[in-house]
């Protein structure tokens, strides 16, 4: 079985021995260990699966490893050397999550609307975020959690 | 869990109990205060890679609910599963606040599981927090009476001269202050303060109950640290997926098992028989391999022969014929006041009418799995379960295994809503681990995991009312058509009930004449609890029918909900897990106020009301809809008032409030599960519908916060949300809905803006 080289959060990882139509989602958990990335559907339905793919959001459930070719970006890549993102703080300022488990998904939709829109309205919170299923129903927390961090970005001159 | 059992949890309020603590010494010079006295560790030895989730070997040894670090940090156990309600963060507040602790400084560390030593270990029922208030509080304050013990002695004063604040004993005579890590050596050697003496804060001298904490696992949860049951990993683990019988209990035969073994990464594969039917271990083809993705891949090319003699034969549209040929037989009585069946022959106007409701599924977003290693006789499971305590016996039954040999790791859990009360998931992976020399993770996928829930049971309401001239309900009867799984009981959810709790049902304490009768139809198909049981259909039904009977009254909906409670003369006092008149009053005239309940409204437009009591909490809902002639709702905004004594946390109850409001309100749009010949139909999400974001209105919340002791927030809030929508939609448009999901009905939930 072949072997793929991949970047991750800026370091080349290498999966043995897995199948050419492996979703880069086990890849991720089952072989690399990287467990921030969760399983909610396999049929790119909930979001749970989000990271970005050279910086665009996709579902890793249903995209094979042997289409992977550029840098992947996973929730365990958000934070830069220990100090949390924007949108981090302000998720857990506001106590975005309830049970979590959607959290990272979410948290990768949501970083990809930023980088691509500094001032969202909530029509594009909308449109950037219904693909990310909360079972637990925070979804107002998690809009104002990033309007917050869309405001903090804009203060500290990052934007 | 029996159905009797979880009966009894939901119904008897605890009674208040001054525990005897006692105190361990010794453990690396700090203080610990435990729980239950003369209890040793009764656990098997478990993997050394289990200590992992512990601090220390010594931790294991202690019994300990609290436990002061010689460098003052307050280490204090959850003991019960964390799985979203936010008890990992209000349990240890409640602690602090007792013993004055800084909570920067508390250290929660989720407990083993071991009930002799810690208790009942299970989420449910919206019982965490009733059920430990006391013995968390007496912890707390057991701990402070002994630092205050040692800050006295060693300044030579009376304990009356010492108050603590914020992590220190202060010196009220010299302004002195020891931090409470200069002082737990000392508090170590005391002996315990007499529980009968203990000194309890009153309300109105809380510094941190009633604030806003946010969860403790936060920072872990966003950068995505292993925390759920999902994400564990032990060395040489191997993965595991199980195919179960399309048709509810059909048995596995035989199957391509030499075809799936030449796949690559696949080390075994084989058949287990079922033990014990659904909440144990149903039959199907095991399959174990070297990653998630191949053995859901294996799972796929199985061709599997199934013995389906004893396969369910459930079929929704025969379940419903079968149900309205039985609408006007008389059931079994549960409670019945008065003279029904009179009042109604002799009433010059009655209302009758038919409601159902549709079966749903719980759709956890974490699917179901659990990790399991079988070594040196011991079973050890790391379960995202929300009743581990109950899982071993579960376990040693289905297998064959002595209680003592099990082991059971808590983990975060992704989802309860009553799924994870039960533990079928934690046998298929011990029956799994059992034939395999390695760990196995078990994972469901989610067409498995939408197939073989435990659901909310579907049901049927025949309801009739009788109005006096003046137009008060006096008669009111409920026959309720649900369903059993062996022929006696209901099933689970399946409701009431006892006929004490029909006897107590809202609003029986006000009417002449009541019934409430049951018919149960035969069924296979696994049910369960599901947030705010039974709760979440009755007060559809009912709530809806009172707003059917005051419309054709003629009276205003808020008037005659009130008239509904009554005064109270009925009240029995003591019982705070009962329906409370002046706390019901109060939630209904708050919601009206927030709401502007009476007010004017455009055309297509309107304000509905609902009003119910579940899980000790008090709930009031009004919301606000417009409906198209598509059919198409926009709920432009919900407003909640609710009772359940104190509130912990404030950010904790705010979430699950508006967190039931919203799942009752994803269920009743369109959720549906549906039963073809033993089948279920939906396979994942694209089929069922869960509320995206766009669809979410405004939800505002008010927390009338009475002086009783806190009870729970997880489910009371959502049974009032559908009668709410449902009376709105029949005041803006004229019709009525009597079937959920309104998806049945034609109608529609619009998004607040278009995208």
């Amino acid at each position: 079985m072949p072997d793929y080289q991949v970047s991750i959060n800026g370091e080349p990882r290498t999966a043995n021995d897995v199948d050419a139509d492996t979703p880069l989602l086990w890849v991720l958990r089952d072989v690399l260990d990287m467990k921030g990335t969760k399983f909610g559907c396999g049929i790119a339905q909930c979001g749970a699966c989000t990271v970005h793919l050279g910086g665009t959001p996709i579902r890793s459930c249903s995209f094979p490893i042997s289409a992977v070719t550029q840098e992947v970006t996973t929730v365990e890549g958000l934070s830069d050397g220990g100090e949390l993102s924007a949108l981090q703080k302000t998720w857990v300022e506001l106590d975005v999550p309830q049970c979590g488990y959607c959290q990272a998904g979410q948290l990768m939709s949501a970083t990809a609307l930023l980088k691509s829109n500094s001032n969202p309205t909530d029509a594009d919170i909308d449109s950037a975020m219904q693909g990310n299923i909360c079972r637990c129903n925070s979804y107002a927390r998690i809009r104002e959690a990033i309007h917050q961090a869309a405001d903090m970005e804009k203060e500290e001159g990052n934007v | 869990m029996s159905d009797s059992t979880v009966n009894a949890h939901l119904h008897n309020w605890p009674k208040m109990n001054r525990r005897r603590f006692i105190k361990v010494s010794g453990i690396g010079g700090g203080l610990a205060i435990g729980g239950i006295s003369g209890c040793g560790p009764t656990e098997p030895r478990p993997s050394d890679i289990s200590m992992q989730s512990l601090d220390s070997d010594q931790l294991l040894e202690l019994n300990a609910f609290v436990h002061v670090l010689p460098d003052g940090q307050v280490q204090v156990y959850a003991k019960n599963p964390e799985i979203g309600q936010g008890i990992k963060t209000s349990f240890p507040m409640i602690v602090a606040e007792e013993m004055d602790a800084d909570f920067t400084r508390i250290k929660i560390v989720q407990s083993p599981i071991n009930q002799a030593v810690f208790g009942a270990q299970f989420a449910g029922g919206s019982r965490s927090t009733p059920d430990n208030w006391d013995r968390l509080r007496q912890a707390g304050a057991t701990a402070r009476a002994m630092l205050i013990s040692a800050a006295a002695d060693r300044w030579g004063v009376d304990q009356s001269q010492c108050r603590t604040e914020a992590h220190q004993v202060i010196n009220m005579q010299t302004g002195a202050s020891l931090d409470y890590a200069e002082l737990t050596f000392d508090a170590a050697k005391l002996p315990l303060p007499d529980a009968e003496r203990l000194e309890l804060k009153s309300r109105d001298e809380y510094r941190l109950l009633g604030t806003r904490v946010s969860g403790v696992d936060n920072p872990d949860i966003v950068q995505g640290k292993p925390l759920f049951g999902i994400d564990q990993q032990l060395p040489g683990m191997k993965y595991a997926a199980f195919a179960k019988a399309p048709r509810i209990g059909g048995r596995a035969v035989s199957a391509n098992l030499d075809e799936i073994l030449d796949m690559p990464g696949i080390s075994q594969a084989f058949i287990l028989g079922g033990s014990g039917g659904p909440t144990q271990l149903r039959s199907g083809v095991a399959i174990v391999g070297d990653n998630s993705w191949r053995v859901f891949k294996a799972k796929r090319a199985l061709r599997i022969e199934w013995d389906n003699s004893n396969a369910s034969t459930d079929d929704w549209q025969r379940i419903q014929a079968d149900a309205e040929s039985k609408a006007n037989q008389s059931g079994t009585v549960l409670a019945e006041t008065g003279d029904v069946d009179t009042a109604l022959q002799n009433s010059s106007k009655t209302l009758k009418a038919w409601y159902s409701y549709k079966f749903v599924g719980h759709a956890t977003l974490e699917p179901q799995n659990c990790t399991a290693w079988y070594h040196e006789g011991i079973l050890e499971f790391w379960a995202p379960s929300q009743t581990p305590g109950s899982a071993i016996p579960l376990v040693a039954d289905t297998l064959g295994l002595p209680a003592e040999s099990i082991v059971v790791h808590q983990t975060r859990v992704g989802g309860g809503f009553g799924r994870r009360l039960m533990n079928d998931y934690v046998c298929e992976a011990g029956a799994i681990a059992k034939m395999v020399a390695a760990p196995i993770k078990l994972q469901w996928d989610r067409e498995d995991d939408m197939r073989d829930d435990f659901f909310r049971a579907g049901g049927f309401n025949q309801l009739e009312a009788a109005l006096s001239p003046e137009g008060k309900m006096q008669t009111f009867h409920n026959h309720h058509i649900s369903f059993t799984n062996d022929g006696d009981r209901a099933v689970a959810g399946g409701g009431p009930f006892t006929a004490a709790a029909a006897s107590l049902e809202f609003p029986v304490h006000t009417l002449a004449n009541y019934r409430m009768s049951q018919t149960l139809l035969p069924l296979q198909i696994p049910c369960g609890y599901w947030r705010a049981p039974f709760s979440n259909t009755l007060a559809f039904v009912t709530q809806s029918f009172f707003h059917e009977v005051s419309d054709a009254a003629g009276r205003d909906h808020l008037e005659f909900l009130l008239e509904l409670m009554g005064n109270g003369d009925w009240l029995v006092e003591g019982n705070p897990s009962a329906l409370n008149p002046q706390r019901g009053t109060a939630v209904i005239r708050a919601v009206a106020e927030m709401a502007g309940w009476g007010r004017e409204m455009e055309p297509g437009r309107a304000l509905g009301l609902a009003f119910y009591f579940s899980h000790r909490g008090h709930f009031a809902e009004v919301v606000d809809v417009s409906v198209d002639e598509d059919k198409a709702v926009l709920i432009n905004k919900v407003w909640v008032a609710g009772d359940i004594g104190l509130i912990v946390n404030k950010s904790g109850a705010e979430h699950q409030w508006i967190g039931s409001v919203l799942d009752g309100i994803s269920s009743m749009a369109a959720q549906e599960i549906d039963i073809d010949e033993g089948a279920i139909r939906q396979t994942n999400f694209h089929q069922y519908p869960l509320l995206r974001i766009q669809q979410v209105p405004e939800v505002e919340v008010q927390f009338i916060e009475s002086d009783f002791s806190p009870t729970g927030s997880g489910e009371p809030a959502l049974p009032p949300i559908a009668p709410a929508v449902c009376n709105a939609i029949y005041t803006a448009s004229g019709h009525r809905i009597r079937n959920l999901p309104m998806s049945v009905e034609g109608f529609s939930l619009k998004s607040q803006r278009s995208i």
